[in-house]
């Protein structure tokens, strides 16, 4: 039996977005910047493409801007709002929960003269409210947090902060890294307060390769890729169209009956986290927020004494597929991880595992890993270590 | 004007006697092999104790040319050659200043020619090309000067058939033909030294096979992948190497279920050493390699290798023995294996470790403890030997 527990790394395409995808790639393949009659068929894709994701959010379509990823959308937003701003000031704050795609542009803009901020979480991964009112100086031109973290599922009290931000500096922009959260939860950036949104194709069963980000009406942001002038010059190169189609077609498909989704996962979710506190004594460690607090496809949890690669490695044995902690976990990626600043001892650090799911995900397949899980962990335990 | 030819200088073959000529036969094959991959017709001819890569097609890749030459074992040198038509002397003096004005346009360095009659019918002797040629060249430019001792340019002309000219020399790798001096059992880990051990001995002209241990599911299906590509990278050298790969898991397990975790890593190493001694002996190889260094981890003190080398018949050859890592880390970088070596996969030798293991082990106390995994250990090394999967790396630049 092969069971995927990793839709949270990446999963399979909707077939819709399939046929959008060969269709874009083998008959309207034109390029939506030629003048001629194929590029205006092509063209009517992306312009598909974009009114369904801004009707989604509530937004305008000329505020959707296609990149080629979530890594991608958030270096624009982040280099470009901060180049864009800095004569507002230079102080940038951050959550503890970023991704390496949000940390990474920190570190580059540090070099470059800014001056960031890293907001510390609680216990369960939260960004601490108290902390970022504090640090919010009048000099602050940036605000980034994460909606739902990847490693943990920790979801972030959007609305509150985008109050919180705008209230304390009017000026700042409040930026979300929605890559987690895009199929999952309803995202209306206007209500919402916030001015910059990542999200990605692939997290919601569309195409690799394709992302989008939102830039609200008139906020500034340097291009970072330059070139033939496409998507207003704000993003140079030649659009992606099967990408782009295809993570319209996604869009559309993974928000129909969200609500019915939604609650399959938590039952999922629920199954499995009732199953693993029956495991290995009640040792097992699940992260994060409460079951039904938290994201409904992310369970992080640790299983003391079982490094999570032998973990990983051995449940790929039985044909179940799960990352450890984030989808790459190397020595050096451990520290500075969301578990990390979430106060998580080595021990629980380096033998957590995620498990993620989409609607797709049934009870059978929960059951056939509870199962696999049962019989592995007093073999693993055996040999771990001394 | 282009270089159409390349002298290859061989050193230490032309040292072998009455076996000179198996040794040059094996440098020509290997030379084959390498130019295989490369675009153009390229011919490799052995003609009175020299050998010659010639172009036959029109255009050839001489970049990758040299890439590939200088990856063969055995050459000491590289000479690309232009090669001239014999059309009279005035002819070839034109030839010999457009070569220079070519090759040395500033062309201010001292210079000597150094000719060489092998065609005894050619009107002038070496001594009197070298003369004139020197003349002409002095006339051509008048801002350099001849320096019979020491020159900053030496000007080859070889009156064959065809008139051969050349100066330049890129350096080879040295050593000697890959397969003519045997082959061996390289003991792949993953890590940064045993690559270089299988390349340090191939380099002595020695063929190489290499086994890998894999440990699922404590290794991953990408440390596999890994030790594949380092064997695919030392192959570039060496030429095809057959791979094995043993699952040792289950030796793994029972040997720390049974014996001191101290000793761990040395009862795990004589097991391996007695698989790859398994297959080295059924592929008639002559020896094991292996990329150990005296001192540097707990396995590899001399009473630990005194230890592991007791289980073997077959001699175990060490190239690396009395290098430090720095040294090693040279070496694996300037091969081009150091990159794959450092990408953190666990292997089998790192995941098991004692957290002090013993580093002056008595061979009485491992064969005492060797005596607790009599009653299953037989059965289960032939069962790994049994499922051992084997990948013929490198084997389509053949």
């Amino acid at each position: 039996m092969e069971v995927y527990l990793d839709h949270a790394a990446t999963t399979w395409c909707y077939e819709s977005v399939r046929d959008m995808v060969i269709k874009t790639m083998m008959e309207d393949y034109g390029n939506p910047s030629s003048m001629h009659r194929k590029g205006v068929v092509a063209e009517a894709y992306v312009k598909k493409a974009r009114g369904a994701v801004a009707r989604q959010l509530k937004v305008q379509d000329k505020e959707i801007l296609f990149t080629s990823g979530g890594t991608e959308s958030n270096n624009l937003a982040l280099m470009g709002a901060a180049w864009a701003n800095r004569r507002q000031g230079r102080r940038i704050l951050y959550s503890a929960m970023e991704h390496a795609a949000v940390k990474e542009p920190m570190k580059r803009l540090e070099e470059q003269g800014f001056e960031t901020v890293e907001i510390p979480v609680d216990g369960q991964g939260v960004v601490s409210l108290a902390a970022l009112e504090g640090a919010l100086t009048p000099e602050t031109i940036l605000v980034s947090v994460m909606h739902v973290n990847n490693e943990v599922g920790s979801v972030q009290p959007i609305e509150e902060i985008g109050t919180l931000v705008h209230e304390k500096v009017p000026g700042a922009l409040f930026h979300v890294d929605a890559i987690q959260a895009l199929g999952k939860y309803h995202i209306y950036p206007g209500r919402m307060g916030i001015d910059l949104l990542c999200a990605s194709g692939h997290k919601i069963h569309g195409p690799k390769g394709v992302g989008f980000l939102y830039i609200r009406g008139q906020t500034k942001v340097q291009p970072q890729i330059l070139g033939g002038g496409q998507q207003d010059g704000m993003r140079s190169g030649t659009d992606n169209v099967p990408g782009i189609a295809g993570l319209g077609a996604a869009v559309e498909e993974v928000y129909r009956d969200l609500d019915k989704k939604v609650a399959h996962m938590y039952q999922i979710k629920g199954l499995l986290t009732d199953g693993l506190k029956g495991l290995d004594g009640e040792k097992a460690v699940i992260h994060g927020m409460p079951v039904l607090q938290g994201a409904p496809h992310i369970v992080n949890v640790s299983f003391p004494g079982i490094r999570s690669e032998v973990m990983l490695h051995a449940l790929e044995d039985r044909g179940i597929y799960v990352s450890a902690g984030s989808a790459c976990s190397t020595h050096k990626r451990q520290k500075n991880s969301p578990l990390d600043a979430m106060g998580v001892d080595k021990g629980q650090r380096e033998s957590a595992v995620r498990f993620s799911f989409c609607e797709e995900t049934t009870e059978e397949e929960i059951r056939y890993c509870l199962q696999a899980l049962k019989e592995l962990i007093p073999i693993l335990k055996k040999y771990a270590r001394r | 004007m282009g270089y159409r030819a390349f002298l290859i200088k061989y050193a230490e073959i032309a040292l072998k006697g009455k076996n000179r000529y198996l040794f040059e036969n094996a440098l020509v094959d290997q030379i084959r092999r390498a130019l295989k991959s490369v675009e153009g017709d390229l011919r490799v001819r052995k003609e009175q104790g020299r050998i010659y890569v010639e172009c036959h097609s029109e255009t050839y890749d001489y970049e990758e040319c040299i890439q590939v030459l200088t990856r063969v074992f055995g050459i000491v040198g590289i000479c690309p050659v232009v090669i001239l038509e014999d059309q009279g002397f005035e002819k070839l003096a034109g030839d010999v200043v457009r070569y220079m004005e070519t090759f040395y346009p500033d062309c201010s360095q001292t210079f000597k020619v150094n000719a060489r009659r092998a065609r005894k019918s050619y009107p002038l002797q070496s001594m009197e090309i070298n003369a004139r040629l020197g003349g002409v060249i002095l006339d051509a430019f008048p801002k350099t000067k001849v320096d019979v001792h020491h020159p900053g340019l030496m000007l080859n002309v070889e009156v064959r058939e065809k008139i051969y000219v050349y100066s330049q020399e890129i350096r080879g790798l040295g050593g000697m033909p890959t397969g003519c001096n045997g082959k061996a059992m390289l003991l792949l880990s993953g890590g940064i030294d045993s690559p270089v051990a299988g390349y340090m001995i191939s380099r002595r002209g020695v063929s190489i096979e290499a086994v890998y241990f894999h440990a699922p599911p404590y290794t991953s299906e990408r440390a596999k992948q890994k030790v594949v590509d380092l064997a695919e990278q030392v192959s570039r050298y060496c030429g095809p190497v057959r791979l094995y790969i043993v699952n040792f898991t289950d030796i793994q397990l029972y040997i720390y279920d049974q014996c001191p975790h101290d000793e761990l890593t040395i009862h795990m190493r004589r097991y391996m050493m007695r698989i790859a001694e398994h297959f080295a002996v059924e592929d008639k190889c002559q020896g094991l390699v292996t990329g150990e260094s005296i001192g540097q981890v707990a396995s590899q003190t001399m009473q630990s290798l005194a230890a592991t080398d007791q289980v073997c018949t077959l001699p175990v050859y060490r190239p690396l023995i009395a290098f430090d890592k720095q040294d090693i880390i040279e070496i694996a970088q300037k091969i081009g294996t150091y990159e794959t070596s450092v990408l953190p996969f666990e292997d089998c030798c790192t995941i098991f470790v004692a957290k002090h293991p013993v580093t002056k082990p008595s061979l009485k106390s491992i064969e005492r403890s060797q005596e607790r995994l009599k009653e299953k250990i037989q059965g289960l090394v032939e069962q790994a030997i049994e499922t051992t999967e084997i990948i013929e790396v490198g084997v389509q630049s053949i």
